[in-house]
């Protein structure tokens, strides 16, 4: 009989609840009970309120379980001996992975292999379908790559939603010995995690994008911007570049193709201001994060002045799929403008957090209740963040708002990074606005003047107003200084900190009072 | 007449002042041989020093800033801009405490005063046995599972005050033992 296989996860998020003390425990219990099992240690599902999720793969299929602590393992492997394989009857047992709603409903394009594949096999990977896109890339002209990423309709996922093709177009068409792609793994957004999991959970398809826009723009070399605060997605990536290396994926002649394509991991130092990407343009240079003028556009004058491709981690990995099924397949996914699948990540007060990668055009409110449902305190819902830091705080009014660019602009809100940050009726959205100065003033670049002085000056106002000295004056004050920051500012930090404070202030003035803050506490 | 003054010998490399010890220098010399041709290798250097000795001295900062052919201000500049650069000695364990909104709305204020009060310290402090460092973190990318931290490398989720004060006693346990 051969092993049976079972899996438990290598994300960062699993490991962070216990997954490695899980995966020794299954370990030593078989081994006690002499039962020969290969442990695989995967990527995340992304179910992830269940998390260490075991998944023990019989006759083909695989079954889950979850969360699995290291002293229910003995009592799962007797429930395996005593009813069969399956354990369907246990308390933690969820039937077939593939069953559950949450995983079954999504359309999972960018995350096909994620939680499925082994993250540290480029033979598990090419079994999975990866690096079709490649192959498909290697047999076309650029300008025919570009075409097929401009027809998908893929847009950049880190936030700002710009289409891919136009900058891979424009590097395309740009001079230059020496042109560069940089992905911006500066995922700093509180509420996302999806860069984090892809990285961790499929490191490849992370290459294969970045290496087919290479190809597709005569860029051969290209740097992998990440956070310092995602060390396991560093180990992931390194070892699947020197596999791709090693295998020639990477590096001289391409599969023989005679294209060549250098890939290496920088790491940052605690800058939210990198993740724009002129600042991490700079970063990499070695110098202060500190945000250029545009123009010229990085496509035109990027990384060491050369034309540069920079874009999202999602972004290059949603490139493979869109080569392999062709752009038709990927725009028949979405409304409007927004055209493919976004992984939406649930997270916060909610009850069911994780990641949900579906086609745009759900509404809000499904996705909070029908996914997450509703939030983990078990109290109403008050406030939802949508877009990370720089995102605007939505009442439930709103959340009939269906995900999509547009609508969310229209709304004065933005999907930004796709991150869903949840508060239940606890949540002081006074504190909240105040929060967003503050955090703007700690991570301003200093380089203009709006964001760097405008974001105390902010903290200084929102404390005044809620203090109830001179209330009404204070609130014009702070308007008026948010459009100077709206206006003013040289790139989004500035420019987009307004949101989450004028959100707050205008969908729940009752906070910024202080007799009725006073009358709540009582 | 005054006779000529004897001839100066202007070296070419000037001797930056340091206090590191020969150790300490040796590192820091090693980290810029091993990536100083990298294009743009100060943030690469600046991660290994920090790796290597647990924090970035000042005195450092003259022997890189020769090695790359930059200027002091310019050195300066970029290790002061980051928040990871830790600039000063202390605490043989990092924690990142998360800050961010999605632990915010998991209950980060009261585990952040927690763990200051258990601790004794405030953020960029180092409690007085020398084992901990405390830092502030925007954000570990574990949103669906906090209140979060990281303790050195290691990212921990659904981090009440119980499970903090075990994670601290751990910590710690493994300082003396190490």
């Amino acid at each position: 009989m051969s092993a049976v296989k079972i899996f438990v996860p290598l994300d960062a998020a699993a490991r962070s609840v216990g997954a490695d003390e899980t995966a020794s425990a299954i370990a030593a219990e078989a081994q006690r009970r002499q039962i020969d099992i290969e442990l695989i240690r995967n990527g995340s599902r992304g179910l992830l309120w269940l998390e260490p999720l075991v998944e023990v793969e019989v006759a083909g299929r695989r079954y889950a379980y979850g969360p699995v602590q290291p002293q229910d393992v003995a009592g799962l492997f007797a429930a395996a001996t005593a009813e069969g394989s399956a354990a369907q009857h246990h308390p933690l047992a969820h039937g077939l992975t593939e069953e559950i709603p949450y995983l079954k409903r999504q359309q999972r394009l960018t995350f096909a292999r994620v939680g499925i594949t082994d993250p540290r096999s480029l033979s598990d990977y090419l079994a999975h379908g990866g690096y079709r896109g490649l192959a498909a890339a290697l047999e076309l002209q650029p300008h025919q790559i570009v075409a097929s990423v401009s027809a998908s309709g893929l847009r950049g996922r880190g936030g700002a939603a710009f289409p891919a093709g136009i900058k891979w177009k424009t590097v395309l068409g740009a001079a230059g010995a020496q042109k560069y792609i940089v992905c911006n793994a500066d995922e700093g957004d509180s509420g996302t995690f999806s860069d984090r999991m892809l990285m961790e959970g499929d490191p490849f398809v992370l290459i294969e994008g970045m290496t087919i826009a290479g190809l597709a723009t005569g860029a051969t070399r290209g740097y992998i911007y990440l956070r310092w605060e995602y060390p396991d997605a560093k180990r992931a990536l390194e070892a699947a570049i020197q596999a791709a290396y090693a295998a020639r994926y990477l590096g001289e002649n391409i599969q023989g193709s005679g294209a060549c394509f250098d890939l290496e991991v920088r790491m940052g130092a605690g800058a939210y201001i990198c993740g724009e990407e002129t600042s991490l343009l700079e970063s990499l240079e070695g110098k202060r994060g500190q945000v250029r003028f545009k123009p010229p556009l990085p496509a035109i004058a990027g990384l060491f002045g050369k034309p540069t491709v920079i874009n999202n981690v999602i972004t290059f990995a949603s490139v493979p799929i869109i080569l392999e099924r062709g752009a038709e397949y990927y725009q028949h996914f979405g409304m409007g403008r927004s055209r493919g699948t976004l992984p939406m990540q649930l997270a916060g007060n909610i009850k069911r957090g994780g990641l949900v990668e579906i086609a745009f055009g759900m509404s809000l409110r499904e996705l909070l209740y029908e996914y997450g449902g509703g939030s983990s305190s078990g109290r109403p819902i008050r406030a939802v963040q949508v877009g990370g830091p720089l995102g605007a705080y939505l009442p439930e009014s709103q959340f009939d708002t269906p995900l999509d660019y547009e609508a969310f602009a229209e709304i004065k809100g933005m999907l930004g990074h796709g991150g869903i940050v949840v508060f239940d009726d606890r949540v002081d959205m006074a504190a909240q606005a105040r929060y967003a100065m503050e955090f703007c003033a700690i991570e301003s670049c200093g380089k203009c003047t709006p964001c760097r002085i405008g974001s105390t000056r902010g903290v200084e106002v929102i404390d005044r107003l809620v203090a109830g000295q001179n209330a009404a004056e204070q609130e014009i004050l702070l308007r008026d200084l948010c459009e100077t920051l709206t206006y003013g500012s040289l790139c989004a930090l500035g420019g987009l900190t307004p949101y989450p404070v004028l959100s707050a202030l205008n969908h729940f003035p009752e906070d910024f009072v202080k007799s009725e803050r006073a009358h709540a506490s009582a | 007449m005054t006779s000529p003054s004897p001839r100066r010998v202007i070296p070419i490399k000037v001797e930056p002042p340091s206090s590191l010890s020969a150790e300490e220098r040796a590192s820091v010399e090693r980290a810029c041989a091993r990536l100083k041709a990298l294009p743009g290798a100060l943030l690469p250097i600046l991660h290994a020093v920090q790796e290597a000795m647990g924090f970035v001295p000042k005195d450092s900062v003259p022997l890189i800033a020769r090695e790359l052919n930059l200027s002091l201000a310019e050195v300066h500049g970029v290790l002061s801009f980051y928040h990871y650069f830790r600039k000063e000695r202390g605490g043989r364990h990092v924690v990142h405490l998360c800050r961010a909104e999605a632990c915010q709305a998991l209950g980060a204020a009261a585990l952040e005063a927690h763990a200051k009060r258990s601790l004794g310290i405030e953020f960029h402090g180092t409690t007085a046995d020398g084992a901990i460092r405390l830092e502030p973190v925007y954000c570990l990318g574990n949103c669906a599972l906090g209140p979060s931290l990281m303790i050195d490398e290691q990212l921990q989720g659904r981090v009440s005050a119980q499970r903090f004060d075990a994670l601290m006693a751990g910590t710690r346990a493994r300082v003396e033992r190490g």
